[in-house]
């Protein structure tokens, strides 16, 4: 039992009032009904705390089919607490608010049938974390749809549900750990509709746009996700157009870019291109010539507003020295760097350097004042690139003057 | 007076259902089909004649029955006979046929209505395409040969046919892959393979469209035009949605084997002067990149939304096509069962609970 003991407290933390007494008591009355309930319904955006339903909860395992309260045949609840309403959220409806102040505590004989399974369950919650089942039915119920093919794919290939649970947990290390990213400005993007964010691009493999898409889905406070634009390369590679497709990054043309503003989505976009991603280690930090200004005309289309962004960190990632266009034009690449690792190294230098990141979004420049025919003209598409190119190297020179070390 | 509506490759499966069904349509008064071979399929009260389109004895038909819509559906990707037709016999079909039979329509003065099933291979399919197709997007790369590259003919004569007569309206309706309990296509025919080779490191996002869409749209654009709808034109038709090839695969419960794109070539060329199955080059590379079409244009302006989507459309085929060997349905209960053997420690799943009402 001192085992069981543990997990009340830790649960107990994100209960804001009250909770701790009757926390302690519920735990001792429901026995193993464990995390997996309790974490169902202690979802954000539910302000009353939850206690587990006692008597509910060990007759549903008794019956081992772990309904769901608003399921018929699933007598009255004898042990309602004052937080019936919680489950009312969760769907149970009227049912809820007849039962509710049926009366605490009756948690009755049902709940003592678990008790010869605490010491097994509290070990392996030691073990594996306090909602470890939870964690393994969500998984396993991952699994089940991933294997069924029961999922959801846009029309550009986003897989939403694989970025958010797979290609996200495999770049956070990269993001928190190995380039220790730094964000900057976030709440200029819109909390909802479309933007367009244009930002530096740099160091010979584009990390940069992963890390700045890690950065608006992990940080955003209102969740947005960043569509990314690419190059044709990265859909002309195996595996790389496919993962690309699935994180929601698409070609880098003038109709895809205007269909995701359409869809109110934030899209990135990298001007530059491969004059900035392959740029010599000696242009760090000098922005490229910006294309065409496609990205203005198109964002003046759909009325989206320029968020400009810097990065810095990522040029030194693969300092470039050299570029062997030999190599390059026999394997179809615009370029193949040369750096003081890479090839020397082998694939031991195709390990970047951890450098320390800033990532800076500026304030967005509005594209909504203009009249339709804007889009067309190219003096206004001159003025406003130029405008968006120099926000970006001012605030480049900024971040770089305020950097202490290359590093740290 | 009615309609008199010629339908071309009538015995076929798809052309056979569209005959039987618009019999029915009030403002019809006869239906005709024509192929070169008798029918392998019911076709109803329509009369059938047995006439080759490659030859001007279509114009004959056309004049004695005073046709006024043809709806031209003999743009095949496969020859009929698949033992004693070849591609060659194919591509006559598409091309001559339709040069010789919108010449003859052109000279039939009854001829009021051309409807042309295409498809949306004419889009080709390459990386440097946009992700969704508009009706006018411009091809990067046009489809070099094969069953895509006759379609964008017959497109050709089509606009040809259309300045010359003014007063046809003239509708084309490009079609993504069709699919349903009884579809006879080459992606059906991919699909009924046992284990389904993919092409390694590209996952394709394709877009079906269900028979009986198909049908009903092609009454739609025969019929006359509703109120404020507009019939002559260019539409993409397809389901709504989009899925990826795996997801495909995993829901047909087919196991895939990811092969290099050189080993598809060369097993094709192989296979080929083997004489067994063929599949074609534009097929490799459908597999390959996958297209989407934007079919906004078809429910503004044709005013046609399509009954069923994409997911539906292949559950349809799934249904008519017989469980694979990984079933999905199996492949969940086998997860459920884990699920089971946790449950004992901890509530019994709740996750799994949720899932449920997708299933069924």
């Amino acid at each position: 039992m001192a085992d069981a003991k543990v997990i009340p407290f830790d649960d107990d933390r994100d209960r804001p009032r009250g909770a701790t007494a009757r926390g302690a008591r519920s735990r001792s009355a429901a026995g193993g009904a464990g995390g997996a309930g309790r974490r169902k319904s202690d979802k954000p955006g539910q302000p009353s705390p939850l206690a587990p339903v006692p008597g509910r909860r060990a007759a549903d395992e008794q019956r081992g089919t772990g309904q769901r309260p608003e399921e018929p045949g699933d007598g009255p609840g004898p042990g309602r607490g004052p937080e019936a309403e919680a489950d009312a959220a969760a769907g149970a409806g009227e049912r809820a608010d007849q039962d509710a102040g049926t009366g605490t505590g009756a948690a009755g004989a049902a709940g003592g049938t678990h008790e010869q399974e605490r010491p097994a369950n509290g070990l392996l919650d030691r073990m594996l974390g306090s909602d470890w089942d939870a964690r393994a039915s969500r998984g396993l119920a991952f699994l089940r749809r991933r294997i069924t093919g029961d999922y959801e794919v846009d029309d550009f290939g986003y897989d939403r549900e694989l970025t958010d649970q797979v290609l996200m947990s495999l770049m956070r290390p990269v993001y928190e750990k190995y380039f220790r990213v730094e964000v900057k400005g976030l709440e200029n993007i819109p909390a909802e509709g479309p933007a367009l964010v244009v930002t530096n691009h740099s160091g010979t493999l584009p990390l940069d746009g992963l890390m700045l898409q890690v950065a608006v889905h992990d940080h955003h406070p209102d969740g947005r996700h960043l569509r990314l634009l690419g190059a044709d390369l990265v859909f002309m590679l195996p595996l790389v157009n496919e993962l690309a497709r699935k994180a929601g990054h698409t070609l880098a043309c003038a109709e895809d870019a205007q269909a995701l503003l359409e869809r109110g989505e934030v899209v990135g976009v990298m001007p530059e291109g491969f004059k900035g991603l392959g740029k010599p280690f000696a242009d760090r930090y000098k922005l490229q010539r910006f294309g065409r200004g496609g990205f203005v005309s198109t964002a003046l289309r759909a009325g989206a507003p320029i968020v400009p962004c810097s990065i810095v960190g990522a040029e030194e990632i693969y300092p470039m020295i050299g570029n062997s266009r030999t190599l390059a034009r026999l394997l179809g690449f615009p370029y193949f760097p040369i750096t003081p690792t890479f090839p020397l190294l082998g694939a031991l230098g195709a390990v970047p350097l951890p450098t320390k990141w800033t990532i800076q979004f500026g304030e967005p420049i509005p594209t909504d004042g203009y009249p339709p025919e804007a889009a067309e003209d190219p003096m206004l598409m001159f003025n406003l690139t130029d405008q968006v190119r120099e926000t970006i190297q001012h605030t480049l020179y900024k971040l770089l003057v305020r950097r202490r070390s290359v590093f740290f | 007076m009615g309609k008199v509506v010629l339908v071309t490759g009538a015995a076929r499966q798809l052309a056979a259902l569209f005959v039987r069904r618009i019999q029915r349509d009030p403002g019809v008064d006869r239906v005709i089909g024509v192929d070169a071979q008798p029918p392998q399929h019911r076709l109803g009260a329509a009369h059938f004649v047995q006439a080759d389109i490659r030859q001007p004895a279509i114009g004959k038909v056309l004049a004695e029955y005073a046709v006024d819509t043809v709806v031209h559906m003999d743009v095949q990707g496969t020859p009929l006979d698949p033992r004693g037709g070849s591609r060659t016999s194919a591509k006559e079909t598409n091309v001559i046929g339709a040069m010789q039979l919108l010449g003859a329509c052109q000279k039939a003065p009854s001829v009021r209505r051309l409807v042309v099933k295409s498809t949306t291979s004419v889009y080709g399919s390459a990386p440097r395409d946009p992700a969704v197709f508009d009706e006018t997007t411009p091809a990067k790369a046009l489809p070099s040969g094969g069953f895509a590259k006759d379609a964008v003919e017959v497109e050709g004569y089509v606009r040809g046919f259309a300045r010359r007569r003014p007063d046809v309206a003239v509708t084309v309706l490009r079609f993504a892959h069709i699919l349903g309990p009884a579809a006879e296509s080459p992606l059906a025919a991919y699909f009924s393979l046992p284990v389904l080779p993919t092409v390694l490191g590209y996952d394709p996002r394709l877009q079906f469209v269900h028979e009986d869409d198909v049908t009903d749209v092609l009454r739609l654009a025969a019929g006359e035009p509703r109120n404020g709808a507009l019939t002559a034109g260019t539409f993409n038709i397809a389901g709504d949605g989009v899925l990826l090839l795996s997801q495909c695969a995993r829901r047909l419960g087919c196991p895939t084997v990811p092969m290099l794109l050189p080993a598809i070539r060369w097993s094709r060329s192989v296979l080929r002067s083997v004489g067994a199955t063929d599949f074609s080059p534009e097929q490799i590379r459908l597999l390959t990149h996958g297209r989407v079409v934007r079919t906004a244009h078809a429910r503004e302006v044709l005013g046609f939304t399509p009954r069923h989507t994409t997911e539906e459309t292949l559950a349809a085929f799934a249904q008519g096509r017989g469980e694979g060997l990984l079933q999905p349905r199996r492949l969940a209960e086998a997860v459920d069962r884990l699920a089971g053997l946790l449950a004992p420690n901890g509530n019994p799943a709740a996750g799994k609970q949720e899932e449920v009402p997708h299933h069924g």
